[in-house]
């Protein structure tokens, strides 16, 4: 067991897609954004280098949770809620193992909400992958904590009045060392997060946008249709001004604490006066500004928010274990047995 | 006469220091236990503190006490009622006066009687002088102004002073009986090395103490208590909750498996997480999860990946953990789970012990969802149980829910420390050939389901709690594949019981009268078989260690005596699993107060069933 993580191994064959591919017909609606976010995590796997058998995937309870029984990896399909909490076990005991977390927005934001902050802040290394269609598939459309005021489902017949919670917002608050977002639609966008997500030595989390075809169609439309979507969302690129449009002629400034959309490119304000992002800032403040942006009035920020290089909670787990070692504090079984109020009665043995 | 007065001889005693929360009655109680266990007596011990941290001072809320009862015989009980009573103010008196036979000694610290506690422990009028203490060997002590005194010298603060007078109760009782002061006196060193001026203060309050009973008139007698004849060997005193921690690092350290402990703090059990987070450089790791669920749920990760998963709790925590505990049965993991119980339902009593979670051991979650069940019962005991709870878990990839109990985790015996060498391997073996690998082929004799670590290659596989196919583990809503996994899952655990040694009744192979316990009664059931015995009756005792599965000959035991009596600090929870099993008629005896069986019911019980034998056929 090497305490170094999952780290890439010279030693790991080279794999296709298909060696991630499982024997399980995979059972979900035909058109469901899962198929892609599938094809997306296949391909992805396949180029990091990691051995095929150090890969576990765990999930909760909903569609989402399916995943690990198409992937050929090992998985582990667990009980609502508590994918964080069997994956932070299973990363503290195994840290030679690349885990990664499937779940949704019922799943992690309802009724895992515990675990999935306690995950987050205490900085396991295990990847998450949020699906959040804003809408429980499963149990057949009931509205999700994600899901906009007003959204009329059988249990909120007169719309919903639950203020929506927002996944990077709470991510960012549970301070995780690397936040993101990407889209079912958005393929090789999201492979390249995943692939950043897995070099990444500490908490993972990241948003995919999915869409639910039977309960939710169309709910991410905005951001995903080819006619609406280069002014709906805004690439976060580190070191770079807050850029958008189809002629990239919009920007985002910050003005006090408040982002305002201006004019941005030739005419426009200066790239040097545009908020440039900066994803390895210590503080997560400006990411939780950004974190905060939304249609209709802000491009919706895609890419990696946070990304931030700190021990992980596994490693520091084993740290503290060598440390005591070299410290010379092992005692042997016997020893201590025999600790504490202590006496011999007759000989000694 | 002071030091002239020649100590009297006695087989076996009962004190209880009792005193408000903030009195230092525990350390007290612990520091006579560890003084009287060190000079060779057997030792039983009954720690009885409030939920509160600090209840207000005076209080009947706020009293603290500590029972133990140490002999020059075998111990099995901390003793029914105390022969001296320490009472370091009036609420102490009002709680604990009631249950010490008149003729006993009681010790009070006057100065724990002015008009502000007696109040406060609603005495309308002062105990001390309005006759409750006739007929009581009575020994009224100024402990509070005679601890100041001695202390004079003391460069510490009025207040600081008076807290010293624990251990002046304490050098007093070392005096009467006949005990060395040299283990305390390098406990208090050791204890508060950082702090020289309260070392000085607690060996002065100590010492003078001591002194105070050589010379004062008021003590007329002084005991002595041999040492108990013990089999020869290395003894150490041991609580339930720190031996239960050593047993499952032993389990350990004998299976060559890493051990991942999830938990989440709760009253009686959190010691054990305590204890197991000390042996972080044995590698032993030890997370303190978020909840309770959480708490199970990273354990049963760790066992996916390898691990002993361990987690441990009480009963609240148990009825939290119920989902998780039938996902560790459907994808057949090793783990232990830990419960020890206190009063319920609810918060119930969190201070105080009881037995009434074994129904929710057995039966507590959804579906057809069997699980192995094991009770500790006695302190040392819950090493071996713990060890044992390993064995099967991991032999027969189950989770095993343990049961210990607040009287077991607090209290406190001579524990003969077993070599490691002595101690049984472990045998597992984790899966490594692909050639015809499948998740949920099994062992023909076993049922038991091959263990493969994640990381091996070829082996790729995925679990889960949706029901699966026997055999390939993939997901199934076949009718008839569910009913024959769900009767596999139940024979694999009823065969564990083939590897279990029969139930051997304590006394005689059949009789009139079997008494029938479980967990943390043992002592006083066992008592009070001896005793009836003594009187030449027909009783046995046998006390149920593996409560599911049981002993594969417990049904013969149980008809092998005319008449069969359950006991239980419950309202009867395993009487009517055995009723259910074996079609029996039963006696019963039920307790709910938070507090043990004491012998003397146990034996009155004992007696009505005899006298009922009559009563024909059961």
């Amino acid at each position: 067991m090497s305490p170094e993580g999952a780290a890439p191994s010279p030693a790991a064959p080279v794999y296709a897609k298909k060696d991630f591919v499982s024997s399980q017909t995979v059972r979900w609606c035909p058109g469901c954004g899962d198929y892609a976010i599938l094809d997306a995590v296949q391909k992805a796997f396949a180029g990091m280098g990691i051995p095929r058998e150090k890969f576990v995937v765990v999930s909760g309870i909903g569609c989402s949770s399916r995943f690990p029984y198409y992937m050929e990896t090992y998985g582990f399909h667990t009980i609502h809620g508590r994918a964080p909490a069997v994956a932070t076990g299973l990363k503290v005991s195994r840290p030679d193992l690349s885990v990664w977390v499937v779940t949704g927005d019922g799943d992690a934001l309802s009724i895992g909400g515990n675990h999935i902050l306690h995950s987050m802040r205490r900085n396991v290394d295990i990847k998450v992958l949020l699906f959040n269609n804003k809408i429980y598939g499963l149990t057949k459309g009931q509205y999700s904590p994600t899901s906009e005021q007003g959204t009329k489902t059988k249990t909120t017949p007169f719309g919903s009045i639950d203020r929506p919670l927002n996944p990077i917002s709470l991510a960012l608050a549970a301070e995780a060392t690397f936040v993101a977002r990407s889209a079912d639609v958005m393929g090789e966008h999201l492979r390249g997060i995943l692939a950043r997500a897995a070099a990444h030595r500490g908490s993972a989390f990241i948003e995919i946008l999915q869409n639910c075809l039977i309960f939710n169609d169309g709910a991410w439309a905005g951001v995903t249709e080819r006619s609406t979507r280069d002014d709906a969302k805004v690439e976060l690129v580190h070191g770079q001004p807050l850029v958008f449009g189809k002629d990239r002629d919009r920007g985002i400034r910050l003005e006090g604490l408040t982002a305002v959309v201006v004019k941005a490119g030739k005419d426009g304000v200066p790239d040097d006066a545009l908020l440039c992002h900066d994803e390895h800032a210590k503080d997560p403040s400006l990411a939780y500004l950004l974190s905060r942006l939304q249609g209709p009035d802000f491009p919706l920020p895609m890419g990696v928010f946070r990304d931030l290089d700190e021990e992980s909670y596994d490693a520091a787990v084993h740290r503290q274990i060598r440390t005591a070692r070299e410290a010379g504090k092992v005692q042997d079984l016997d020893a201590l047995l025999r600790e504490g109020d202590t006496w011999q009665v007759g000989p000694e043995s | 006469m002071g030091e002239a007065r020649t100590p009297e001889r006695r087989d076996s005693v009962v004190i209880r220091f009792a005193g408000d929360s903030g009195d230092g009655m525990q350390i007290t109680g612990s520091q006579f236990t560890t003084t009287s266990a060190l000079v060779g007596n057997d030792i039983a011990t009954l720690p009885d503190f409030p939920a509160e941290i600090r209840a207000p001072a005076g209080t009947l809320p706020g009293v603290s006490g500590y029972q133990l009862h140490f002999s020059s015989g075998e111990v099995f009980t901390p003793g029914d009622d105390p022969d001296v009573l320490v009472a370091m103010n009036a609420a102490a008196l009002k709680v604990n006066l009631p249950n010490l036979p008149k003729g006993r000694v009681v010790i009070v610290n006057t100065d724990g009687f002015d008009a502000a506690n007696l109040s406060k422990s609603g005495y309308e009028k002062n105990p001390l002088e309005d006759g409750s203490l006739d007929g009581y060997q009575s020994i009224p002590v100024p402990l509070s102004s005679l601890t100041v005194k001695a202390l004079e010298k003391s460069p510490l603060s009025g207040r600081e002073r008076v807290r010293c007078k624990n251990f002046y109760a304490l050098g007093i009782m070392y005096w009467l009986f006949s005990r060395p002061m040299d283990t305390t006196e390098a406990w208090i060193r050791k204890s508060f090395a950082k702090k020289p001026d309260i070392v000085d203060a607690n060996l002065t309050a100590l010492r003078a103490g001591y002194a105070y009973a050589a010379a004062s008139e008021l003590f007329q007698v002084r005991y002595e208590v041999p040492a108990a004849p013990a089999e020869p060997g290395f003894y150490r005193n041991v609580s339930g909750n720190k031996a239960l921690a050593l047993g499952i690092y032993a389990a350990s350290v004998r299976s060559g498996l890493p051990l991942f402990l999830g938990s989440y703090p709760i009253t009686p059990a959190t010691d054990i997480l305590s204890e197991l987070a000390r042996l972080k450089p044995q590698g032993v790791m030890t997370f303190q999860a978020e909840d309770e669920i959480s708490a199970i749920c990273s354990a049963i990760g760790a066992s996916f990946g390898g691990a002993i998963g361990l987690t441990t709790t009480s009963g609240p925590g148990l009825a939290l953990k119920g989902e998780a505990l039938g996902l560790a049965v459907t994808t057949e993991l090793p783990l232990v789970v830990v419960d020890v119980q206190r009063g319920g339902p609810s918060t119930g009593l969190p201070t105080k012990t009881e037995q009434s979670d074994l129904l929710q051991a057995l039966f507590g979650r959804n579906g057809e969802c069997p699980l192995a069940v094991l009770a500790a019962s006695t302190p040392a005991d819950c090493f071996e149980v713990a060890f044992e709870a390993v064995r099967i878990a991991v032999t027969h990839m189950t989770p095993v829910i343990l049961l210990s109990d607040g009287y077991l985790a607090n209290g406190s015996e001579p524990w003969r420390v077993p070599r490691a060498a002595d101690l049984p391997e472990i045998k597992v073996a984790f899966r490594t050939d692909p050639k015809g690998f499948q998740p949920f082929r099994r062992d023909p004799d076993t049922l038991v389901r091959d263990w493969v670590r994640p990381g091996t290659p070829g082996l790729e596989h995925r679990i889960g709690g949706l029901e699966h196919q026997d055999g390939s583990g993939n997901v199934s809503y076949d009718p008839v594949n569910h009913e024959r996994m769900t009767v596999l899952r139940e024979e694999k655990i009823a065969r564990i019981a083939r590897d279990l040694p029969p139930a051997v009744p304590l006394g005689d192979a059949k009789g009139d009268l079997l008494v029938v316990g479980w967990g943390g009664t043992r002592g006083a059931l066992h008592a009070a078989t001896l005793a009836a015995r003594r009187k030449g009756l027909s009783v046995s005792h046998l006390h149920v260690r593996h409560l599911n599965p049981f002993p594969p000959n417990l049904g013969e035991v149980l008809r092998s005596f005319r008449r069969v009596l359950v006991a239980e600090l419950n309202r009867g929870q395993l009487d009517l699993v055995l009723r259910a099993r074996f079609l029996l008629d039963t006696d019963r005896l039920w307790k709910v107060q938070g507090q043990p069986f004491t012998v003397g019911e146990v034996l009155a019980a004992i007696e009505r069933s005899l006298s009922r034998r009559e009563g024909g056929a059961r």
